[in-house]
């Protein structure tokens, strides 16, 4: 596979596949949706033909069981990192590009998930830059917390601007849940360090002094009596800053309790568990749980030499000649059925996605994904 | 400081024996700071050997690596190139004496544990240095420092080096690639080549790569 793609080139690829899929499903339908949906399909290629029409075919999947299709979409932003150094600061910049990016989808997200890590160094001045520069969203926008945002004041500005870090809402159907898993224990108040050397050493991620994030018993209290009121068939997706589970605690790609909380969701038929932190490709599944990373605006970070899950398709090492190489954000596709499936729009490479079908199937299924990854995995990145 | 110690002892009239005493005194300070400052300033440069001059004053004189073995090239002065030839016979005779003496490295004397302790102390102040410098954004103008994208120095693959990078389009060094980095990502002026930040910074990055083998050329 090219390692670049230019915008027609991918449009005249989606719009091949889209119409190879038509003519696969045309054989399911009966003479009646045939016509149905044939006509739908002129109508719509006739009005917005413009080059390539990428959906003028999915009208035909009306045949397909509902659960399986998108019921709507979120979008994610994640990781910016905004460092109070202007507004033509490089981190500044890709955030822009990504917001523009998540302004231009038609149609528009039902709302845009923030991962956290808006700030590096939770400065008052960073945070506000994060804000202006997310306010453009033209989706709503529901705010995630993460270490580089709290760490400073103990997340006082940040509430002060976003409100409280763990909440949970509903939307179509979905049960969503906000947590604010970056807590670690208190291991400054002796060595009497100060707010900003609390700060630094959080935002150091190879830091042998760190603790180990957690969500922390309050929380999982909070959580219990959250679940208690939802159905057990109630899709549910959660938004975590650190990964739900275990992958390298040298660099807190780690949740110390993830096993108690993931112990709350193993009764529900459909979790997802929505994370940032990693900034990276990143999949794993627990029981019932799918776990996908999300992508950075700022840098990613590279794969930790162990515990990477096995379902995880890596991302080509990032070629470091190249600011937005590996850096992105993504869209996230909810079925009807609660599942997800988890797009990652990586500039300057071909996008990515990891299907609930990739990850039911597990080692194998993501192996299919992996397949036409194959030919761009030599690139001279180094 | 001889000369002052001189104008001292010498504008004394009735206490001269005090002062002769307060002299010496001062001079053997004198002696071991000065020794002190040698050994000092020593470490820092690198050092020198001195070969002897030849017995007729003009002749090329050859220093062998112990620092004390020499020879004496008859037929070519001082400060003259040898022909190839010549120059072969020179390193044969410099090597058959080295192996006459059995020479070892150190003077074939084990290595001391406090010696051994010391040049750990030392890598170690070295390298901490580079740490420190890799984990701040001192080297750069934007905030951004090298570990932001490099935790515990992971993706910099220092064995790799040297390679044809191919967006430099040329033969690179660990170093070219660290001043890469300084000058784009972290927006800083970059360091010449000898800076002493430049080798802590190597010295960290390498020091995290022990045990991998090398590589050069690798992509």
């Amino acid at each position: 596979m090219a390692r670049y793609k230019l915008p027609m080139e991918r449009k005249k690829e989606e719009y091949l596949a889209e119409r190879e899929r038509f003519f696969a499903e045309l054989p399911r339908l009966s003479r009646r949706d045939f016509f149905k949906t044939a006509a739908k399909a002129a109508a719509v290629a006739t009005a917005f033909w413009k080059g390539y029409p990428p959906h003028s075919f999915q009208l035909v999947r009306v045949a397909e069981a509902k659960e399986t299709q998108p019921k709507f979409t979120f979008a994610y932003i994640s990781d910016t990192h905004i460092l109070d150094k202007g507004l033509n600061h490089r981190f500044v910049r890709a955030c822009q590009k990504a917001v523009d990016d998540v302004n231009a989808l038609d149609p528009q997200p039902d709302f845009v998930l923030f991962g956290g890590d808006l700030a590096q160094l939770g400065k008052a001045e960073e945070l506000s830059i994060g804000a202006q520069l997310l306010k453009q969203l033209k989706a709503p926008v529901r705010m995630m917390v993460g270490e580089h945002d709290w760490y400073l004041d103990m997340g006082e500005k940040w509430r002060e601007m976003f409100g409280e870090p763990t909440y949970s809402f509903d939307h179509k159907g979905v049960h969503f849940i906000v947590l604010n898993s970056v807590i670690v224990e208190d291991y400054w108040t002796e060595p009497k360090m100060t707010p900003m050397e609390r700060m630094l050493a959080m935002a150091q991620l190879d830091n042998p002094n760190g603790r180990p994030f957690m969500v922390g018993e309050e929380q999982r209290d909070w959580l219990r009596q959250d679940l208690a009121k939802v159905d057990k068939k109630t899709p549910i997706i959660v938004f975590s800053h650190s990964p739900l589970y275990k992958y390298y605690r040298p660099w807190n790609f780690w949740t110390e309790d993830a096993e108690e909380v993931q112990k709350l969701l193993f009764p529900f038929e459909s979790v997802t568990v929505i994370h940032a932190h990693t900034h990276q490709v990143l999949t794993n599944r627990i029981r019932n749980i799918t776990f996908h990373g999300v992508l950075s605006t700022a840098w990613p970070w590279p794969y930790a030499p162990q515990g990477i899950p096995e379902l995880t398709v890596q991302m080509v090492r990032a070629d470091p000649f190249n600011q937005f190489d590996g850096c992105g954000w993504g869209t996230v596709p909810v079925r009807g059925d609660g599942q997800v499936d988890k797009h990652y729009v990586l500039w300057d490479r071909n996008p990515m996605t990891v299907t609930y079908d990739h990850v039911r199937r597990g080692k194998q299924g993501m192996a299919e994904l992996a397949k036409p990854f194959e030919g761009s995995l030599s690139w001279p990145s180094y | 400081m001889a000369l002052v110690l001189r104008t001292r002892s010498s504008c004394g009239d009735g206490r001269q024996k005090m002062n002769r005493i307060g002299t010496l005194l001062m001079a053997v300070a004198a002696s071991v700071a000065a020794i002190a400052w040698g050994t000092y300033a020593g470490a820092r440069e690198p050092v020198r050997h001195q070969v002897p001059a030849a017995p007729d004053g003009k002749s090329k004189v050859v220093g062998l690596c112990d620092g004390a073995t020499s020879v004496v090239v008859p037929g070519v002065a001082a400060g003259e190139s040898m022909a190839p030839e010549k120059a072969r016979e020179v390193a044969g005779e410099l090597m058959r004496r080295y192996e006459e003496k059995q020479q070892l490295a150190h003077g074939g004397a084990e290595h001391a544990q406090r010696e051994m302790r010391v040049w750990e102390a030392e890598l170690k102040r070295r390298i901490d240095e580079g740490y420190k410098l890799f984990h701040s954004p001192e080297l750069g103008t934007n905030g951004i420092s090298c570990d932001m994208c490099h935790p515990d120095a992971s993706n910099t693959h220092p064995e790799t080096y040297p390679k044809f990078q191919t967006q430099l389009k040329r033969i690179a060094l660990l170093r070219d690639m660290i001043n890469w980095c300084i000058e784009n990502p972290m927006e800083g002026p970059k360091l010449p080549e000898d800076d002493e930040r430049m080798k802590a910074l190597e010295a960290y990055i390498i020091s995290t790569r022990k045990g991998v083998p090398l590589a050069p050329g690798k992509h």
